[in-house]
């Protein structure tokens, strides 16, 4: 690991300003993804900005029936917080679902909208990878990708976002609020994170001296639930995952949320499917008709075509899961 | 250099280091407790898990100054029913891993005894059962494959 110089801050204000006047600085949290980045000498700060023990840590109910968490709350907090396992079911599935017990204690809220990429090639420093050396290349395309990206590609990034918290805050419409010495800023999920395009080192909008203070959640009132597919039970990364609520009145979809995880460079809000789906009778026809127009586009390589098939098998069943408790 | 101070299986400790150096090197270089084991040193094994303020966390992604007056407890602070629950039940071959699976294990137990779901857990139960066991411990591995040796201890610990 390079040697870095190590600051602490003990509140917002001076966080944010060390950010802003030390050169090549970086925030640290739960240290999960960024230490191991370090070690890896990926990430090569100057200076390390702990932020662990800034008073970032509250889950609290807003009017209006939303939830607002604090960027320091770790995982594994979140998952079993009364408000989350009952209001967001989704939530503290998807949490519960991402890492392992250890991790997750370690973990952030704010760290996991930040995970960087688990292809093997951004990690791997001998291959051409556009997010870890822009201009380089990529060697995940003509590679082993059967665990990238299918959805929102481009010729130069087919890395995928590894979080499943951030599914199912697409799904839920979460807001991010920022900071820095310019002041507060709330950025809505959908346009956190980015897509490769010709530029797959920018991942995020955020600034680079911006400090994500919380999220906020806005309330949901259909059923909702997690599904994760993965290689192994447990203690995977995705291959596929959906986020999805979904409310049935008179046997027809009168309201849905859907978001797939494994499948994109960020948390993938499936807009099409919901279009298919709202209004549309509950059935297993309209699921898969709904699936298939959101996978329309999907752009599969040797190793990973199987995941368009799969995206779609598991839309339908998660959504048949929803609909069989709502109709229950 | 960094000064600064943690209580460590009920010892506070002074330790002066970079700071870079990870929770686990502190530990095993600055204080040689070598209970806790180097394994994949990337948080993907377990090997290297500890209790911070009785909760489990990997030291190895851990960088020691973000624990300044944390209260730590490592393999040689404890004494817990269940390193028996492993010897009688055959829960390691090489105890490369064990170390970190009891550390792990008793965090488990502490978490699962204050309500804290798993992504197996159905609702109104209450048990550990089989399936919550092998769920909650995925983040400790063993490559020599005690798993039905250290869930058997386990079980017999929790019930």
């Amino acid at each position: 690991m390079k040697p870095f110089a190590y600051v602490s801050a003990p509140d917002v204000a001076t966080a944010v300003r060390a950010i802003a006047t030390e050169p090549n600085a970086k925030f640290l949290g739960g240290g999960t993804n960024l230490v191991d980045l370090m070690r890896e000498d990926i990430e090569r700060p100057d200076t390390v900005v702990d932020i662990t023990r800034l008073p970032l840590t509250e889950i609290e109910e807003l009017p209006g029936g939303g939830v607002r968490v604090g960027a320091l709350v770790r995982n594994s907090h979140l998952a079993a917080h009364r408000l989350i396992r009952t209001r967001y079911p989704l939530l503290s599935q998807a949490l519960l679902m991402g890492a392992s017990a250890q991790l997750r204690n370690m973990a952030t809220v704010g760290g996991n909208l930040l995970q960087r990429t688990r292809c093997p090639y951004f990690y791997d420093g001998a291959s051409a990878c556009n997010k870890r050396v822009p201009g380089s290349g990529c060697d995940a395309i003509g590679g082993f990708n059967r665990n990238h990206a299918i959805l929102g590609t481009s010729d130069d990034c087919i890395a995928t976002h590894p979080s499943d918290m951030c599914v199912a805050l697409a799904a839920l419409d979460a807001t991010v609020e920022v900071e820095s010495v310019r002041g507060l800023r709330r950025v809505p999920l959908a346009d956190f994170h980015r897509l490769p395009g010709g530029t797959p080192h920018l991942e995020t909008t955020l600034e680079p001296d911006e400090l994500i203070t919380a999220i906020e959640v806005p309330e949901l009132t259909a059923p909702s639930c997690y599904r994760k597919v993965r290689d192994r039970a447990s203690y995977a990364f995705a291959l596929v995952s959906v986020a999805a609520a979904l409310k049935v009145t008179d046997g027809v979809v009168s309201e849905v949320r859907l978001a797939l995880g494994g499948v994109a460079a960020k948390p993938w809000r499936a807009l099409q499917a919901e279009a298919a789906l709202l209004g549309a009778p509950a059935t297993e026809e309209s699921f898969r008709r709904a699936a298939e127009a959101e996978l329309e586009p999907a752009v599969g390589r040797p190793d990973n075509t199987f995941k368009i098939e799969l995206a779609q098998r598991t839309i339908v069943a998660t959504l048949r899961r929803l609909s069989d408790r709502s109709t229950a | 250099m960094v000064t600064l101070r943690m209580r460590v299986n009920g010892v506070t400790r002074s330790l002066e280091l970079e700071p870079w150096v990870s929770l686990l090197d502190a530990l095993r270089e600055r204080l040689g407790l070598t209970g806790t084991k180097k394994g994949c040193d990337q948080g993907a094994c377990g090997a290297c898990t500890v209790l911070v303020d009785g909760e489990r966390i990997n030291s190895c992604l851990a960088l020691a100054v973000q624990y300044e007056d944390r209260d730590i407890t490592t393999i040689e602070g404890i004494t817990h029913p269940i390193q028996r629950a492993f010897i009688e039940h055959d829960g390691f071959q090489c105890g490369y891993c064990t170390s970190g699976q009891i550390c792990s294990a008793i965090g488990m137990l502490a978490e699962h005894g204050a309500g804290m779901p798993s992504a197996v857990t159905e609702p109104g139960a209450s048990g550990l059962s089989e399936a919550e066991i092998r769920e909650r411990m995925s983040g400790n591995l063993c490559r020599c494959g005690a798993y039905n040796g250290i869930v058997d201890a386990i079980k017999e610990v929790a019930r």
